[in-house]
């Protein structure tokens, strides 16, 4: 009797309290892996300077993310989506269908990948062709498409060690492996002149041609890594004769383990990527659902903070972690501060 | 046909040397010893290789490096106003206290003596945490008298001295490093040498929350142990009562039909559904339409009830099963009801195989991550949640969930944090496994 008493009342307690614990005080965000680590910098350093609670980051990919914000507006939808790509029509579609009208876009700033290799082998200076002919399912050989035979960097470009090509790839679910299909290897694919005769094989047929260029060979050579930077790096530890595609913040924190490969005779660096001189690069951003803001206390303070010269500036920490800067950071405050919302997609 | 009318011939066999049959079966049972002290090698083995990668990557996260130095608050940084109103001091950030670290290293490396190789402040100041001015903020905004004073200051050494006196940077890998220099570690060794450093035990790892990947000295396990020992509460609280009700109910007093044969196969099956599931349906009931918040305790704990339950269920169903009849059948016999009989007699019996199916259940709740995945606790959070029952609904992370966000990380630090945090996960389990077994040869009877 005793028990069927503490368990009804234990029931009745958690009835009552879930309705007791309503207003949520902390900031929720959610999304890209990529920006997970800047993200969590600027919550620790917002929690420990401000009144606020420190904001809770959660990771899951840009998409999932995404889509999280677009669940709907109240306090149990998270208030800010990361994202390592720009959000998608269905997103924004997905996001109105459920109230989710207004959306700020903030980029800001940029991230470099980074071909990189076991630092006690070879040497490497890749061109975007040559990751093309080395990983591309087909390429075009004496003008004839034919399944990839390439089976040492050397047979794809003479320059190359002779050494056997086996490249860790980000998987399909990551950020990264969108800006890796369309910077590297679509650039190489035009670049090495294999796009005319994928087109011309097609009918001239452009989409079907970028198809062909963005497949890469299922035989090995190339393998999906569905983990972390960290797999990738463990996989080069066992296999040293292995390239690894990384961000650059997390090479930049292994330098006694990586080097790095030039793209087109350009070291990655901070540098150079906010240059534009280094060619594979993209943009970060967060997404702040409008509706949240002056409801959840701190939204406006942390979005603020997040973009200010003293953290996403050049000389502050997220630089000092690996971001690139972004160039126009002010017009990115301004926007933040008056509350902008993204218009339609172009 | 009998024995008997068998024409016998009795075989000549030597009861000392063992005939063909006799050495085969001898044989196959050798040989079947053997297979089973194999099996139980490879076992044992797996286990010590385990043990010792865990152990040898993360025994040293529970050692840390500490500096230890006298620094004046110059209140011109620290309180440019001058009026010591609070308003005004929290308006100082951590970069303020960061410039005024900087000052407080150079100066104490001077009175040291020790030769600086051209070091700038900031690099020496490079040395410490991250996490240092923060520290030495909450200190001043605590007791704001301190300004102007010459205080001693404990703080965290940076991860990569950490990691030079644990042996994990040496260097000539900081000579590649981006994040450190041969001068920096050299200078943390001279400072070391004259006692402005020691590396001593880290409870900080044990209290401290999550931190950033700019500070992995200072990341702890705090919050997440906060956040799995709520959850284990809520388990507690919800699906022991709720799981001896269920098998009671289902033991003792219910008919046997196809409805409780059909009960008994879904609860068989529960026990069996892989613990992601449970996840989506937490989302779905608890979080969208309960409307509870996400990355709460709360959540995760009625998630791992509801895991738990038929673990729960079918280990109170089989110690009831255990408890002979005659018990029962004399407690009616001496005119107690069927209530009496099961409260007073049977249930007290089977309670210490009830405790060890509880205990060992939580155990495994404990170690899950999948279900929590979805409900939002897999995250970056430092603060800690309040005290129950407001704590249940603030956000917080478990311990699991803290072994595999640090194993995701890219500075090699957090490698040595992720095999600490899993050894004191163990210890953890360990422990709750002794108290089952203890349980059990305590209070177990025996028919």
């Amino acid at each position: 009797m005793s028990l069927l008493k503490v368990t009804v009342s234990t029931l009745a307690l958690a009835a009552v309290s879930a309705g007791a614990a309503a207003a949520r005080d902390n900031i929720q965000t959610a999304g890209s892996s990529t920006v997970l680590p800047y993200a969590t910098i600027v919550a620790e350093a917002f929690g420990e300077n401000f009144d606020f609670p420190t904001p809770v980051v959660e990771s899951g990919g840009s998409g999932a993310g995404r889509k999280k914000l677009c669940e709907g507006v109240g306090e149990n939808t998270i208030d800010i989506a990361n994202s390592s790509s720009r959000i998608s029509q269905s997103d924004i579609d997905l996001c109105a269908s459920n109230g989710v009208t207004e959306i700020m876009e903030v980029r800001f700033g940029y991230d470099g990948i980074v071909f990189a290799s076991d630092i006690n082998g070879a040497s490497f200076a890749f061109t975007p062709a040559d990751w093309f002919k080395a990983l591309a399912a087909q390429v075009v050989v004496d003008g004839a498409v034919v399944a990839n035979p390439n089976t040492s960097w050397s047979q794809v470009n003479p320059e190359l060690p002779d050494q056997q090509i086996l490249a860790f790839v980000p998987g399909t679910k990551h950020g990264t492996r969108e800006v890796f299909d369309e910077k590297v290897i679509l650039t190489g694919c035009e670049e090495s002149g294999a796009m005319e005769v994928f087109a011309a094989e097609n009918g001239g047929d452009e989409d079907k041609a970028e198809e062909m260029c963005m497949a890469l060979r299922t035989d090995g050579v190339s393998v999906d890594i569905d983990g972390d930077y960290t797999e990738t790096l463990s996989r080069i530890a066992a296999n040293p004769n292995a390239i690894g595609v990384f961000g650059l913040s997390f090479y930049q924190n292994n330098t006694d383990k990586l080097q790095v490969a030039t793209m087109s005779g350009v070291t990655p660096s901070v540098d150079t990527v906010a240059s534009g001189e280094y060619p594979v690069s993209r943009p970060l951003y967060f997404y702040v659902k409008k509706a949240h803001l002056g409801v959840i206390p701190g939204l406006q303070e942390y979005i603020d903070f997040f973009v200010s010269d003293d953290i996403a500036g050049p000389n502050g920490p997220l630089a000092e972690y690996g971001l690139v800067s972004d160039p126009e950071l002010a017009a990115t405050q301004e926007a933040v501060a008056a509350g902008t919302v993204m218009g339609p997609l172009n | 046909m009998t024995d008997a009318s068998i024409p016998h011939t009795p075989a000549r066999v030597s009861l000392i040397a063992p005939d063909e049959r006799t050495r085969k079966r001898n044989a196959a049972e050798r040989r079947f010893r053997a297979y089973g002290l194999a099996a139980v090698g490879v076992g044992l083995l797996a286990l010590v290789v385990l043990m010792a990668s865990i152990l040898g990557n993360g025994l040293s996260a529970f050692r840390q490096t500490y500096v230890t130095i006298e620094a004046t608050l110059d209140p011109a940084i620290l309180d440019p106003k001058g009026q010591r109103n609070p308003d005004d001091l929290a308006k100082v950030s951590t970069i303020g206290y960061g410039r005024q670290i900087d000052a407080a290293v150079s100066a104490a490396v001077a009175r040291a003596g020790i030769p600086t190789d051209g070091l700038t402040d900031k690099q020496m100041s490079g040395i410490l945490s991250k996490e240092a001015p923060a520290q030495l903020r909450n200190k001043v905004l605590a007791d704001p008298s301190l300004i102007g004073q010459t205080v001693p200051l404990r703080m965290l050494a940076n991860g990569r001295v950490d990691g030079f006196f644990k042996g994990r940077v040496s260097l000539a890998s900081a000579e590649l490093d981006s994040n450190t220099s041969p001068e920096q570690l050299e200078l943390a060794g001279a400072m070391r040498a004259a006692g402005l450093m020691e590396v001593g035990f880290n409870l900080g790892f044990i209290t401290w929350p999550d931190a950033s990947e700019l500070r992995p000295e200072a990341a702890g396990l705090g919050v997440a142990m906060l956040g799995s020992a709520y959850m284990m509460i809520i388990v507690l609280v919800l699906a022991l009562p709720l799981g001896v009700a269920a098998s009671i109910y289902l033991q003792e007093f219910a008919p046997r039909n196809r409805w409780t044969d059909l009960i008994e196969v879904n609860i068989a099956n529960l026990a069996a559904v892989p613990s992601i599931v449970y996840g989506i349906l937490g989302l779905a009931i608890f979080i969208n339409f309960a409307g509870l918040p996400q990355s709460a305790p709360v959540v995760g704990g009625l998630i791992l009830t509801l895991m738990t339950l038929p673990t729960i269920i079918i280990a109170t169903r089989a110690s009831l099963d255990a408890v002979p009849p005659s018990i029962r059948d004399a407690a009616l016999g001496v005119g107690a009801s069927k209530m009496q009989s099961v409260f007073h007699h049977v249930l007290p019996l089977a309670l210490p195989g009830i405790m060890t199916g509880t205990i060992i259940g939580m155990a495994r709740a404990l170690g899950e991550t999948a279900p929590l995945l979805l409900i939002g606790m897999v995250a970056f959070v430092r603060d800690y949640p309040a005290a129950p029952p407001e704590g249940f609904f603030d956000p917080a992370s478990a311990l699991p969930v803290q072994v595999y966000q640090w194993t995701q990380r890219a500075d090699p630090a957090f490698v040595e944090r992720a095999s600490g945090a899993i050894i004191v996960l163990l210890v953890v389990l360990m422990l709750m496994n002794t108290a089952a077994i203890i349980l059990r040869r305590r209070f177990e009877r025996r028919w």
